[in-house]
């Protein structure tokens, strides 16, 4: 019966045994799984950055832009970090994120602050100024090529899958930015931490009245979003060059990718951070032309139908 | 009742609203134990009062003590630890969190609280459907949750504002027995309240509030010779 089917519907058959080459949807699967990896790979950086975001703005209502830098400063606390005092990685994978946070806190403690009882805009204006500002000043120090980060001893080699060859460290990655993920899910969702940063996204001045400080949840949110970044911004390190610009290229897709979660949607930012990096990777084995419009391409269609985002809640 | 140093005093109020100027000088006081309600027809500054007791309308002068202890010049969240709880009109339960996370939220700011078997022990319904998202529950259930979660904290006042609001009368007098079982554990409690039938019942004085300020206080024992005035002033 299968025979009758068209080809792409028929997964993995193709004459087993006759064939070199095992196909999936008319596709060779090393091809296949192969960009489904990559895929899963961006969507596991998309999704942390993503979550970051969202839970910035649900609290703080800053959009914030400084994200991107955020990220590529843990990456290069990292880098500088191993290339001054010889830290290694698993301890960058700790001291990254939280210097970063620290910085963080500060810019919210001194500036962001300030801006909450303006416009929205003048929040995505900072940042985006705080953001060039950081960029450039990486950028007069190191210029724009990249800066190799070694991968960590522990985790170099790969491992053969039958189907294809997986590097250990990106596999890594991937479970890694699971746990993350999972994690920063679980102390929103499950602890009282997490009850009083949700109270407050609601109604931040009811949550004060109880006698929470609100202000001083606000600054640790942004220094927890900021701490996000950097995380993702060391483990990508490896990965990619250490470089000024990793971040700016990268950010514009996340916001897309916000947009399509939901602004503010803790799970809605992570699961179509992971979705929408898949989807990336998948189009570039069907349609590689698309590869790099297809998240906006997705955004805009969302933004249609759907203006609240698929995860957002007041549609 | 009267003869008591006061828990709560306030004197010569003003607050504003971006440049609207509200309250004009209010004075009132509260006694340790004493439940006072404020009369008024909408829009006289009521809300606004306890909201700037509380500390929430930020733009005020004049003077708030509590307890001994100055309010006018503590940030928000410091109110609440003095030993003040605010029941919001609008109630204030949090969709995103569930009933019982709504109850627990508030932090304890005293050792002489209620626990939560107790204030189950009171709320029942709320024991039924601790699980459910806080706004799932009736009206009547989220006015009892918005009030159960002060009691938890040990305040020792209680600011109430318009508690019976849009409630079916056997929810309405539900309340009125919740609050009569608070009396009874020593709360004191300041009422914004519209339902004249339902305060009389269980304050102990009232005072009247007539655009932005106090026009007159007195206890309930003179509420019958008082009833034209109040008639021409509410009109109940």
């Amino acid at each position: 019966m299968w025979r009758n089917c068209p080809p792409e519907w028929t997964p993995c058959t193709k004459f087993w045994g006759y064939s070199a080459v095992t196909m999936i949807f008319g596709i060779p699967i090393q091809a296949f799984l192969g960009q489904l990896l990559i895929g899963l790979i961006n969507g596991s950086f998309y999704a942390m950055l993503s979550l970051g975001l969202a839970i910035i703005f649900g609290l703080l209502r800053v959009i914030n832009f400084a994200h991107g830098a955020q990220y590529m400063m843990g990456a290069f606390v990292g880098f500088l970090l191993l290339s001054w005092i010889g830290v290694n990685y698993w301890l960058a994978l700790l001291l990254a994120p939280v210097i970063v946070g620290i910085t963080g806190i500060v810019i919210e403690r001194f500036a962001l602050r300030r801006l909450y009882n303006l416009d929205h805009l003048y929040g995505l204006l900072f940042t985006f100024g705080l953001a060039l500002v950081i960029e450039g000043g990486f950028r007069y120090f190191y210029g724009t090529s990249g800066q190799p980060y070694a991968t960590p001893a522990l985790l170099s080699g790969g491992v053969n899958l039958g189907f294809m060859y997986l590097p250990i460290y990106r596999g890594w990655v991937v479970v890694a930015s699971l746990i993350v993920c999972i994690g920063t899910w679980l102390l929103i969702e499950k602890t009282k931490l997490g009850a009083y940063l949700r109270a407050a996204t609601e109604n931040p001045t009811l949550v004060q009245s109880f006698g929470v400080n609100v202000p001083f949840l606000l600054t640790l949110t942004y220094g927890l979003g900021a701490g996000l970044a950097a995380l993702a911004g060391i483990m990508a390190a490896p990965i990619y060059q250490v470089s000024p610009l990793m971040g700016s290229n990268l950010i514009i897709v996340v916001f897309a990718i916000v947009v399509v979660g939901g602004m503010g949607s803790i799970m809605g930012a992570i699961v179509t951070g992971y979705m929408l990096g898949i989807l990336e990777g998948l189009t570039k084995v069907f349609y590689p032309e698309a590869s790099n419009i297809v998240i906006f391409v997705i955004m805009a269609i969302v933004l249609l139908v759907r203006p609240a985002g698929l995860f957002g809640r007041d549609a | 009742m009267t003869d008591r140093k006061p828990l709560l005093s306030v004197q010569d109020l003003n607050a504003w609203y971006d440049e609207s100027h509200i309250l004009h000088g209010v004075n009132l006081e509260v006694c340790e134990g004493e439940t006072v309600t404020i009369l008024g027809r909408n829009g006289m500054g009521k809300t606004t009062t306890l909201r700037s007791i509380m500390g929430i309308l930020r733009k005020r002068t004049g003077t708030i003590e509590f307890d001994g202890k100055d309010l006018m010049n503590r940030p928000l969240h410091h109110t609440a630890r003095a030993g003040i709880g605010f029941v919001p009109e609008e109630r204030g339960i949090f969709a995103t969190l569930s009933v019982e996370e709504n109850l627990t939220l508030p932090p304890v700011v005293s050792p002489n609280g209620m626990s939560v078997d107790e204030i189950y022990d009171l709320f029942p319904n709320l024991l039924e459907r601790r699980n459910s998202q806080g706004t799932k529950l009736s009206g009547g259930e989220q006015q009892m949750l918005a009030m159960a979660r002060m009691l938890r904290t040990g305040v020792k006042m209680l600011l109430l504002d318009e508690p019976t609001e849009g409630l079916a009368p056997v929810i309405v007098q539900r309340i009125g027995e919740v609050l009569q079982t608070l009396k009874q554990r020593g709360m004191t409690i300041l009422l914004v309240e519209q339902n004249f039938r339902f305060a009389s019942k269980i304050a102990d004085r009232f005072y009247i509030m007539d655009h932005g300020v106090v026009t007159e206080g007195f206890d309930v024992a003179e509420l019958p010779a008082r009833m034209d005035t109040l008639h021409e002033v509410l009109g109940v």
